[in-house]
């Protein structure tokens, strides 16, 4: 089975908490995190709904492997209908707490309604309550951890929370786990806040002891650790250099977009890469990067702990981040740094520390802070509104200043906050925002890569490249090499990754294990684990089916053809110079492409057939 | 041979792979909440360290025990508790100066470490090798070789 069969429904306006049964007949065709909670989400909330008013719904899901053996199996999942896109939100984290919620006998909490007043959800097996948050509410997200932790004297216990950005209504606030993890994208933790809850605590003692087939599993999930082992990938390349160590190589193709996507190519990549993390510094002979460190179960370990130089001018006076934390990963360190054209390690290691702290997604900050500075520049917005930072490219001492008010809810903090899309609308730039329904752009270019292009149009919750990582076919050659500039068969490349990560978002897996995995390795884990029938077809089709089924949730919320695009200088303003010189996005060639290949319209509807080709 | 558990905590990623295989072995469940052997994390220090019973030769658990519920397992030299013997009284959790037995409120006895019959779970399911089954005269010496590279004048040096 491995699923626990129970659901925790919270409902926060009653102050109640009851226990029911998981929807089996639902499990099956969903099989867990992101699919089932999703189908859950579907079903009870109206898609039309305001994502901070009551009547979203906010749910905390694992997979069927979440807890288990399986190597990176402590996955968890966030799913809500998300205020900075409107769309479906599914924020996927690591960490220990998700393990620490199925020990303790739950499959997905529900939270519905709001609270009068801040709250936290203590969990202590079936012992549940929700307790007064009051002493919390204005506390950052690490303050809270340790509060809650000082309470009750239990080390072992696991706190998701907010900080105070989510508090403060920013539109990209994350929910944090372990203090370093988050459930990062689309604003998650500001629907959190919406509620009234501050964090939930969990402490798990019964263990899983259902795998449907236990002799099948642990020889499938050994299996598997072996292939992971082996890989170059996942056995070397993560562990050794976490995702950084991607900064030198999509510079290097011509793929890293630099200063809110104006240029690409980012002079000061080198400076802000893994091998520079690894560099022993002049001040006290230590690197950036200390060591890895593992999330739940996991066999590769590619997390970085870090420190900041203690002589750095961000940390200098303030002994509290000179420990180690959570390091930057390479979409946090393209964001805060290629993005916003800072090149200066410590200082992002800083505002990375902070965006844990506070429990901002770091993408859609520094995406953020990316197209502020270039209203900057530009002269639509000066020091009056920025509270007297000369926000400009480069410049580490404002972005360090920026961030500070950020979190403490300074003056430019309200319109930061409110994510690209909304503060270019608002000083009339609406095409300086770097986004697809509303959701910030990670760190690859479209101009450089076709695929991903098409792949972050189309995204469920807004411009994502875990939506369809084809990064890995286009520039790593996993699991077969495509031209980055071709867009031959790339609608085919993106649904394919669309839909096998779905299914691995549901499975309770991290999806970094697909640069060594196929559905081949997969689907006989989660078969042995589970009742039913869950070969690579069915795994397959499940995925399929979860990504229309999302759509569909889109659809309701009043999204159309219309909104899967790009902004128009992805597709009209060619790169300048590098191996990719002169190149657009060409999203027009693709996009018919990709709806003919999903069964959908030529206006992108998904029609009976298809819906009823996958039990929808 | 006897063999014993060589841990070295710089290579733990603090992924409990080894409290899984621990718990799945002695409990039948994935539970680390049963595990004997625990991962701890300094956050700030940026350390993981792995740590279970060292089998004392002279064990002051067993020593300690009023009702002979620990003896040895003479194929592996492990300290082994008997469920059937102990009654639970926690005398030994108080003795070993290491805090690496443990009362166990699911059963109301003492759990420690038992080398898993001479295939310990734990070090056949790390995967960096921070937990290692090797010649019991031998633990230490991967720390001992190290530092004696150390100590080596440079390559160029030498050359």
């Amino acid at each position: 089975m491995s699923w626990t069969r129970k659901i925790l429904r919270v409902n926060l306006s009653k102050g109640s908490c009851t226990s029911e049964p998981l929807n089996m007949e639902w499990a099956k065709l969903y099989l867990g995190q992101r699919g089932l909670a999703s189908k859950y989400l579907s079903e009870e909330v109206d898609p039309a709904c305001d994502p901070l008013g009551p009547d979203n719904k906010l749910i905390m899901a694992t997979g069927p492997l979440t807890g288990t053996m399986a190597s990176t199996a402590g996955r968890y999942s966030v799913i809500t209908k998300g205020p900075l896109t409107g769309a479906i939100a599914c924020s996927n984290s690591g960490g220990f707490f998700g393990a620490e919620l199925k020990f303790a006998g739950w499959d997905m909490i529900i939270f519905e309604g709001k609270s009068d007043k801040p709250v936290y959800l203590l969990i202590q097996d079936d012992n549940v309550e929700l307790k007064s948050a009051e002493h919390m509410w204005g506390k950052t997200a690490w303050e809270a951890d340790d509060i809650i932790h000082a309470t009750h004297q239990d080390p072992q216990m696991r706190v998701a929370c907010i900080g105070r950005t989510a508090e403060n209504g920013c539109l990209y606030a994350a929910v944090m786990n372990d203090k370093h993890r988050a459930a990062g994208r689309s604003g998650v933790g500001t629907v959190m806040a919406s509620k009234n809850l501050k964090a939930v605590a969990v402490r798990g003692t019964q263990g899983i002891g259902n795998v449907d087939d236990a002799e099948a599993f642990m020889s499938a999930t050994g299996d598997g650790k072996a292939v992971l082992a082996e890989n170059a990938v996942t056995g070397q390349g993560l562990p050794a250099y976490g995702t950084q160590v991607l900064m030198n190589v999509i510079n290097g193709v011509g793929g890293l977009p630099a200063r809110n996507m104006r240029d690409v190519g980012f002079e000061g990549a080198e400076n802000i890469s893994a091998e520079a993390m690894a560099e022993p510094r002049k001040s006290d002979g230590k690197p950036n990067l200390t060591t890895n460190g593992a999330c739940f179960g996991c066999t590769i370990a590619c997390g970085r702990i870090s420190t900041v130089d203690p002589t750095h001018f961000s940390v200098k006076d303030k002994p509290q981040y000179q420990g180690n934390s959570g390091g930057l990963e390479y979409e946090a360190a393209w964001a805060l740094g290629a993005d916003t054209g800072v090149d200066d390690l410590d200082a992002l290691t800083y505002v990375n520390f902070l965006c844990n702290e506070d429990g901002m997604d770091p993408i859609s900050y520094g995406a953020t802070v990316a197209a502020a500075m270039e209203l900057f520049e530009e002269g639509v917005i000066g020091t009056k509104e920025t509270g007297g930072v000369e926000l400009r490219f480069g410049s580490a001492e404002a972005f360090v200043a920026i961030t500070e008010q950020m979190c403490n809810g300074g003056e430019f903090s309200a319109d930061l906050g409110m994510g690209s899309k909304r503060l270019t609308e608002k000083y009339g730039k609406p095409e300086l925002s770097m986004s697809v329904k509303g959701q910030e752009f990670p760190a690859y270019d479209p101009r450089g890569i076709q695929g991903i292009g098409l792949n972050y149009a189309t995204s469920n919750r807004g411009a994502c490249h875990l939506r369809g990582y084809t990064i890995a076919s286009e520039v790593l050659g996993i699991p077969v090499k495509t031209e980055l500039n071709d867009t031959d068969g790339k609608p085919e490349l993106v649904k394919a990754f669309q839909d096998a990560t779905a299914l691995v978002d549901s499975a309770g897996l991290c999806i970094f294990t697909t640069f060594a995995w196929g559905m081949d390795n997969i689907a006989p884990q989660i078969d042995a684990a589970c009742e039913g029938d869950w070969s690579v077809e069915n795994c397959l089709e499940t995925g399929e089916r979860i990504w229309n089924m999302e759509r569909l949730f889109n659809e309701a919320a009043g999204f159309t053809a219309d909104d899967d695009k790009l902004p128009r200088r992805l597709l009209e303003e060619a790169i300048k110079d590098g191996p990719t010189k002169g190149q657009v996005n060409r999203l027009g060639e693709m996009l018919p492409k990709y709806y003919e290949v999903r069964g959908w319209t030529a206006d992108g509807k998904i029609p009976e057939e298809t819906r009823q080709r996958l039990s929808l | 041979m006897q063999k014993s558990l060589n841990i070295d905590p710089g290579k733990c990623t603090g992924c409990l792979q080894c409290e899984m295989a621990c718990s799945y072995e002695h409990t039948g469940t994935f539970n680390p909440s049963r595990s004997y052997i625990k991962v701890f994390t300094f956050h700030h220090e940026g350390r993981f360290a792995p740590y279970t019973c060292t089998q004392c030769d002279e064990a002051w658990c067993m020593r300690a025990c009023p009702v002979d519920a620990i003896t040895v397992d003479m194929a592996t030299g492990a300290k082994v508790i008997h469920d059937d013997k102990c009654v639970g009284c926690k005398v030994c959790t108080i003795a070993c100066p290491f805090g690496t037995v443990n009362y166990s409120q699911a059963t109301g006895k003492v759990v420690k470490c038992d080398l898993c019959g001479g295939d310990p779970q734990c070090a056949a399911a790390c995967p960096t090798d921070a937990i290692t089954y090797v010649d019991a005269d031998w633990t230490g010496y991967d720390r001992m070789l190290a530092s004696a590279a150390k100590s080596l004048p440079s390559a160029e040096a030498t050359a």
